[in-house]
């Protein structure tokens, strides 16, 4: 009975997470448009959206290889099995013992290559400025959000996600400078790797300047479906996961309840929207930074990171 | 210069109210000028083709005279002028194409607007008393048209990226070839004439009035500024007296376009920087501006509302209040959006120092408008060859040398206080009477031109009447013809996610350019 319950638990989060995904880019949008005096789609919008592009039949270059047309999969399921693996309002789900911080950072990492060769397989030239454009950005964003990792790692005596999450929400963790800076480190890779102003336009219809829309500019149909349904999901997890180490406020544990469990999804979406309505003034307050500045963005997370790192071997206290 | 003396000395208030009197000139005279232009010490304003030669419009700055050379051409040839001076290239190609002309020594004979999509060749060529042989008709052939060469470029891991003319956005067509090295542009090379409609066909033989409308339509943005350059010219060839409320609407008219279009492209250009919050800002002044018009001319953009001979229609008794209570509010927002473009850090990291456009390749290229002031050269239609009303009117035109994104944009911004200035000024002064005269028949084939200050630059427009009144030929020249080469010069070394800023603050016009 205990199992069948927990596996329902794993169940509920695991879905929660897809459904949860466009609403949002939804909030995002609304309140961006809000900002921007216009009126904005409704929150229910990028649901629609996902629901016409599965409609709409899937148009293909002559020259897409049969990668082409699997990416799109292997995209959404390595970024929906990342993001059902980050507690959202529980930890100690039934799988929490696969959610490593470093298996989250391999699986986005391989969602990350399989969309770059993507970019580069219809061999148009956007798609492959996309592409550099992307690992460009990566090969600093990866190692800072694992220097992160390790900050995490060495405060809390694991790299299992649940396991840091409980720690943080227990009051031993205290105050520490190194938090702070993965904190900040962990946020700009967020906006990095979610290609949010200032480092890309998920808005833009210029070519030229695009980096992710560039490499799923040849995409169309369910394929798209897929490939929006996934950057909705890595939004998703990013806020996930800064929520759960940083802001552990509420969420449930093993041994919880209903009510702790209720408790901990309300605040979970509270969570949700307070990020979302962050990121839409964010974006709405700074302009899109040029490609070559971007390096030095993330670089700060990276020696951020880096500098976290380094001082919890100094005292184990900071 | 002793030569071209001579040709370019018609001032402004003589081609401003009569007949122009168009100067033929022999081949050695026209390869004079053509050295004149390359020194320097003439600037381009046009050069077309009609029936029986090539013509060249030419600006002295100095004197602010300017004259019309023609020549006639023999044996379908004449010596080139883009050989020396670059700018003429592309007119050049234009005219030689449309009349199946062949500029000799050339260096640059590929075809431009011609896509070999017209179903003929040389469309102009034929028309009514060609010149000795009819020029040959069929269309291009498909290799041709196919095989447009972009210009070379050699070393090393250069790659080529290929944009438009379908972009990712709804704008129109025009076709870029990048060539770059990793993110640096090292060329760009644009193809045009994607919206040719074939309107220089259409206006000849049309009725003046059929005429305005085309002219109105040439390009939507400018419509204004075209319709009365094309009713200057016909007036000019006429001398048709005009009646003197109907100037002072025209111009309230043209600050008004002058006003929608920079508001709009002072957003649109933050926008590309993904800046949203400017175009959302910049989109409901802009807006406030177009329902003003469509208040008091009955149409948003304004279109046919001036006509030759006057204007289409009065303002009527509360239009001061609705043009006073816009300016009132413009005023009011332009501060803090001022102050919102100059203290956004991350915005003018963008647009400093990006898109430098060289202020002697600004001269060189007689670049009209934003384009040119914002690197340095000094010239406005509306100042240097005075129309009416604007010789009544108190005018500062900016000027800024740096010639970068963010010195077009300011540029804008201090014309849009220009124009909110001269709108409260054309307000306050404007005389009572009539709006519109009838026009004289004409009796003889005349020729008349008209040069108005647009939003992008001058507008030149040259019409030639035969002697029922239709309409011989009509030259319409945008200011994009001598902004677009220096969009290519501008990019290079820049990095080319910078170019989409660079476009925008220049927003060249595409549909008046493939006319």
């Amino acid at each position: 009975m205990g199992l069948i319950l927990a596996l329902v638990v794993q169940g509920i989060q695991m879905l929660l997470v897809v459904a949860l995904a466009p609403l949002l880019v939804g909030i995002t949008r609304k309140v961006k448009s809000r900002l921007t005096r216009r009126r904005g789609a409704p929150l229910v919008q990028p649901y629609r959206d996902i629901l016409r592009l599965m409609r709409k039949e899937v148009v293909l270059a002559d020259n897409a290889s049969w990668l082409f047309r699997v990416i799109p999969y292997m995209i959404f399921a390595a970024t929906w099995v990342a993001a059902a693996l980050v507690p959202t309002f529980a930890t100690g789900l039934q799988f929490s013992w696969t959610a490593d911080l470093i298996a989250i950072v391999a699986l986005l990492g391989s969602a990350r290559f399989f969309l770059a060769l993507a970019g580069m397989d219809v061999g148009t030239s956007f798609g492959g400025i996309g592409s550099s454009r992307e690992t460009m950005f990566a090969s600093m964003a990866e190692p800072a959000m694992m220097l992160t990792v390790f900050s995490l790692a060495l405060i809390a005596g694991s790299t299992q996600l649940s396991t840091v999450a409980e720690y943080m929400a227990s009051p031993q963790v205290g105050l520490r400078v190194s938090l702070g800076m993965a904190l900040v480190a962990l946020v700009i890779v967020a906006i990095t790797e979610n290609a949010r102003v200032p480092v890309d336009n998920p808005a833009t219809h210029l070519e030229l300047t695009m980096v992710h829309e560039a490499m799923v500019l040849e995409y169309s149909g369910r394929h798209l479906a897929m490939i929006e349904l996934a950057a909705a999901l890595k939004l998703l997890l990013y806020v996930s996961l800064i929520g759960c180490v940083f802001f552990p406020w509420g969420i449930a544990g093993s041994d919880d309840g209903l009510a702790g469990h209720l408790l901990g999804a309300a605040l979970y979406g509270a969570k949700l929207v307070v990020a979302g309505v962050l990121l839409a003034v964010f974006e709405t307050s700074i302009a899109k930074m040029r490609v070559f500045r971007v390096p030095n963005f993330v670089g700060v997370a990276l020696m951020l990171a880096l500098l976290g790192t380094l001082l919890l071997f100094v005292s184990r206290s900071l | 210069m002793r030569q071209s003396a001579g040709i370019v000395s018609i001032a402004a208030r003589q081609f401003r109210t009569g007949p122009l009197p168009g100067a033929s000139v022999t081949r050695g005279e026209w390869a004079a000028l053509s050295r004149d232009l390359a020194s320097g010490s003439l600037d381009l304003l046009s050069l077309w083709a009609d029936r029986g030669g090539v013509l060249m419009a030419l600006l002295h700055q100095g004197s602010r005279r300017i004259g019309i050379a023609r020549l006639v051409v023999r044996d379908r040839a004449f010596p080139s002028v883009g050989l020396v001076h670059a700018p003429a290239q592309r007119l050049e190609r234009a005219a030689a194409e449309l009349f199946g002309l062949a500029a000799e020594g050339a260096t640059d004979s590929r075809p431009w607007l011609d896509h070999g999509r017209w179903g003929l060749r040389h469309p102009l060529a034929g028309k009514a008393g060609a010149t000795p042989a009819e020029a040959p008709t069929e269309p291009m052939p498909d290799a041709v048209a196919a095989d447009y060469p972009f210009l070379p470029v050699h070393g090393d891991s250069l790659h080529q990226v290929a944009v438009g003319p379908v972009h990712a956005g709804t704008i129109e067509p025009g076709h870029f070839r990048f060539t770059v090295q990793g993110e640096t542009v090292v060329r760009l090379e644009a193809r045009l004439g994607y919206t040719h409609k074939g309107t220089d066909a259409l206006m000849t033989g049309a009725t003046v009035a059929r005429g305005a409308e085309l002219a109105g339509r040439t390009s939507g943005d400018s419509t204004v500024a075209y319709a009365w350059a094309f009713a200057q010219a016909v007036e000019a060839a006429l001398a048709a007296p005009v009646p003197a409320r109907a100037f002072w609407l025209r111009a309230l008219m043209a600050e008004l376009e002058r006003l929608a279009n920079h508001l709009g492209d002072v957003g649109a250009i933050c926008n590309d920087a993904a800046f949203a919050m400017m175009l959302a800002q910049c989109s409901v002044l802009r807006e406030q501006v177009l329902r003003a018009c469509d208040r008091c001319f009955g149409h948003r953009m304004m279109r046919d509302c001036v006509v030759p001979g006057g204007v289409a229609r009065d303002l009527d008794g509360d239009a001061h209040g609705v043009l006073r209570n816009l300016l009132e509010t413009i005023r009011d927002a332009l501060p803090a959006l001022t102050a919102l473009y100059d203290g956004t850090a991350s915005l003018l990291d963008r647009t400093v120092g990006t898109g430098r456009l060289d202020p002697a390749l600004a001269r060189r290229f007689g670049a009209g408008g934003y384009v040119g002031r914002a690197s340095g050269r000094d010239f406005d239609t509306r100042r240097d060859l005075p129309y009416a009303p604007y010789d009544m009117l108190k005018l500062e035109v900016p000027r800024r040398s740096d010639g970068d994104v963010n010195a077009r944009v300011w540029i804008r911004i201090e014309e849009i206080g220009q124009s909110l200035s001269l709108i409260s000024q054309i307000l306050a002064q404007m005389p009572q009477g009539p709006v519109r005269a009838d026009l004289p028949a004409a009796d003889e084939p005349c020729e008349g031109l008209g040069l108005v200050e647009g939003f992008r630059g001058d507008v030149l427009i040259s019409v030639a009447l035969d002697g029922d009144g239709r309409i011989a030929r009509c030259h319409m020249r945008d200011p994009s013809w001598f902004q677009w080469p220096l969009l290519e010069a501008v990019i290079e070394g820049n990095i080319i996610a910078d170019f989409p800023l660079c476009n925008k603050s220049f927003n060249c016009s595409y549909s008046g350019h493939d006319l």
